[in-house]
């Protein structure tokens, strides 16, 4: 967190010594202000729950995801299948808790992409001046304006097949999917990190950090990022659970993971013809993306009271 | 105000050149041959296929390619469906309509929700109605489109039997019943999408009139003895919808991505569900030209977005 890393060995040189006790006052000031926004801190014990549910689940819970029984056909809640059964009689909370792993994997992954790219471009943006910053910024608009769904329809469409052949067809679409949906979603870390510089670079301890003859990369590394992270850290929490959203929509559309690898997106897309008979199959894994998305969102908005105390809203 | 509106319509060029470049990059890059339909198509003789890649070009250099291909893109010349054996063109101009009012209508309404809830909490700031509002909002923008969706199906068409979930285009009724089953069906998908936009918007407009209201010249407003009403609505609403604009700007590719799922889940023939089902269908051609109609759109918003931004914020359009 932004809070735990020094501001630079040589403000708190400068400062005389005491070097980390205004830091740790921080951090614990941030807890202090997470812990005091009930929501967030509700939202993250859920979220915790569920990525410990399936982090653990399937060691617990033995059912293959695969075991077909026509027995079990459409079968509601039961002892024997918590959350029912689909068409072929599987059983949807063993599905659920695989699907679960891929969903938040892809989540997680996509923020990671988003952030690196994000962080990299607003950087030299930041750091730069004149025409390359301009051109980042051009470009960085022009991506927001993209229409995102009809571009990541049509990037998966066309690359799915060959990727698959190269990496195989589960690891071929994930790569896929997270790197298209990380490629999307840079531009809002982009701008935050580069707003952040422009005013990080003309404080006082960064022009003494220069004058102690500090290289470009040195400021850029050392100073200038760890004192943009909050903001970050924020709009990284908020990708997560858009990059779920986006990976749960192109599976309900039919175009994401197979149907082998039951993502909850899928699920959804397999249970929309059966709401009239089944209507568990749907509603279970629609209120686990739901829930995860909104304990997401308020753990983000913990945080950005925690990290980013400009920004209360 | 002309001024501002040509310079704003002479900025949307060049990003319509860059999406433009980017649709290509992506389409040059695609591993595959566009005529491979033609081509795994036995009834297809080889001399055709030769002739056809020689008169679309396909052998060019990248930039004239390009060219071409953008000429051909912005004239409306978008070739022929693999699937529908209709003209690209035809089909999309047919679908076009019924997504502009399914997302123009949930446009509105959503802004008809999210203004008043939003005023109403901002000027309450943590009261008991604040914190419901900023709870639904929460609840709103977590709550997936396709899980919206679903939900709605669930509980009015199966349950409780009042709306058709399937959204016809060819309504045999004349006259007033054609309206009411066109109000019906359109009401789902429409609050689908409404409903989401809301919850989002709800928490900008709060925050932007939260801003407001603290200034300077709301206190002189009220000192002047103006009623509260006019207060808000007159002097503070109007100059919070400035930043508002501009999310609302945006929000617009996602808006479109809505758009598509909704129009997936009920079946409204727009150029959403056209997407998918050219997608699902390999029909190359047009999913090139849906995709390229959204960004088309994308910028027409954004463009408009910017006009009203000027008509809201006089100082934008004089500077």
């Amino acid at each position: 967190m932004a809070g735990s890393i020094p501001a630079s060995a040589t403000v708190d040189a400068l400062a005389g010594g005491a070097p980390s006790r205004p830091q740790a006052r921080w951090g614990t000031e941030a807890w202090r202000r997470f812990r005091r926004h009930k929501l967030a801190l509700f939202g993250t014990i859920i979220l915790g729950l569920i990525i410990f549910g399936v982090l653990v689940g399937p060691w617990l819970w033995k059912v293959p995801i695969n075991d077909i029984d026509f027995n079990a056909r459409l079968a509601g809640p039961s002892l024997a299948h918590p959350f029912g059964t689909d068409d072929l009689g599987q059983d949807l909370f063993a599905r659920m808790l695989y699907g679960g792993r891929i969903s938040i994997a892809v989540g997680l992954a996509a923020m990671v992409i988003a952030i690196l790219f994000g962080v990299v471009i607003g950087a030299v943006a930041g750091i730069s001046s004149g025409k390359v910053d301009a051109a980042l910024m051009w470009l960085t608009d022009l991506f927001l304006s993209l229409p995102q769904l009809p571009l990541l329809l049509l990037i998966i469409y066309l690359f799915r097949d060959s990727l698959k052949n190269i990496v195989g067809p589960e690891m071929g679409v994930f790569i896929l999917i997270v790197i298209v949906i990380g490629g999307f979603r840079w531009m809002p870390v982009a701008r935050l990190v580069r707003a952040q510089f422009l005013s990080l670079r003309e404080k006082e301890f960064v022009e003494a950090a220069r004058a102690l003859g500090a290289s470009p990369f040195r400021l850029v590394a050392r100073h200038l990022v760890p004192n943009s992270l909050g903001p970050v850290i924020v709009a990284g929490t908020i990708d997560v659970a858009a990059a779920i959203i986006a990976e749960s929509t192109l599976s309900f559309l039919g175009l994401g993971f197979p149907p082998d690898i039951p993502t909850w997106g899928r699920i959804l897309f397999d249970a929309k013809d059966y709401l009239d008979v089944a209507p568990h199959w749907a509603l279970f894994p629609g209120t686990l993306i739901f829930l995860t998305v909104l304990s997401i969102n308020y753990l983000g908005d913990g945080l950005r009271d925690a990290l980013d105390p400009r920004k209360v809203m | 105000m002309t001024k501002y509106v040509i310079r704003r319509l002479l900025i949307a060029i060049p990003s319509l050149l860059g999406i433009s470049l980017i649709l290509f990059t992506v389409l040059a890059l695609a591993p595959g041959d566009p005529f491979e339909e033609l081509a795994t198509n036995p009834n297809v003789p080889m001399e055709v296929r030769e002739n056809l890649r020689k008169q679309f070009g396909l052998d060019d250099p990248v930039m004239v390619r390009y060219v071409r291909w953008f000429k051909s893109m912005v004239k409306g010349d978008w070739g022929f469906s693999f699937a529908s054996r209709v003209d690209v063109d035809k089909l999309i101009l047919q679908r076009v309509p019924v997504t502009l009012f399914v997302i123009g209508s949930s446009q509105i309404i959503a802004l008809l929700i999210a203004i008043p809830i939003g005023v109403f909490a901002a000027t309450r700031p943590y009261s008991i109605f604040d914190q419901v509002a900023n709870t639904f909002a929460f609840i709103g923008f977590s709550l997936p489109t396709f899980f919206t969706g679903l939900l709605f199906i669930l509980l009015f068409s199966i349950k409780l039997d009042w709306l058709p979930f399937v959204y016809r285009a060819d309504i045999s009724e004349t006259g007033f019943a054609w309206w009411w089953t066109h109000f019906k069906q359109s009401i789902m998908p429409i609050m689908v999408l409404a409903l989401f936009q809301a919850a989002s918007w709800t928490r900008y407009v709060r925050s932007a009139v939260l801003d407001v209201v603290r200034l300077d010249y709301v206190t002189t407003a009220r000192a002047k003895g103006l009623n509260e009403r006019s207060v808000i609505v007159k002097h503070a609403l109007r100059n919070a919808l400035i930043p508002v604009v501009t999310l609302v700007a945006l929000q617009m590719p996602a808006i479109f991505g809505g758009a598509i799922v909704t129009e997936q889940i009920f079946r409204v023939p727009g150029i959403g569900s056209l997407l998918i089902s050219a997608i699902l269908a390999n029909d190359t051609p047009v999913i090139m030209a849906v995709t390229f109609v959204f960004a088309c759109l994308v910028i027409l918003f954004n463009l408009l977005a910017d006009v009203l931004y000027g008509w809201l914020d006089p100082r934008i359009s004089y500077r």
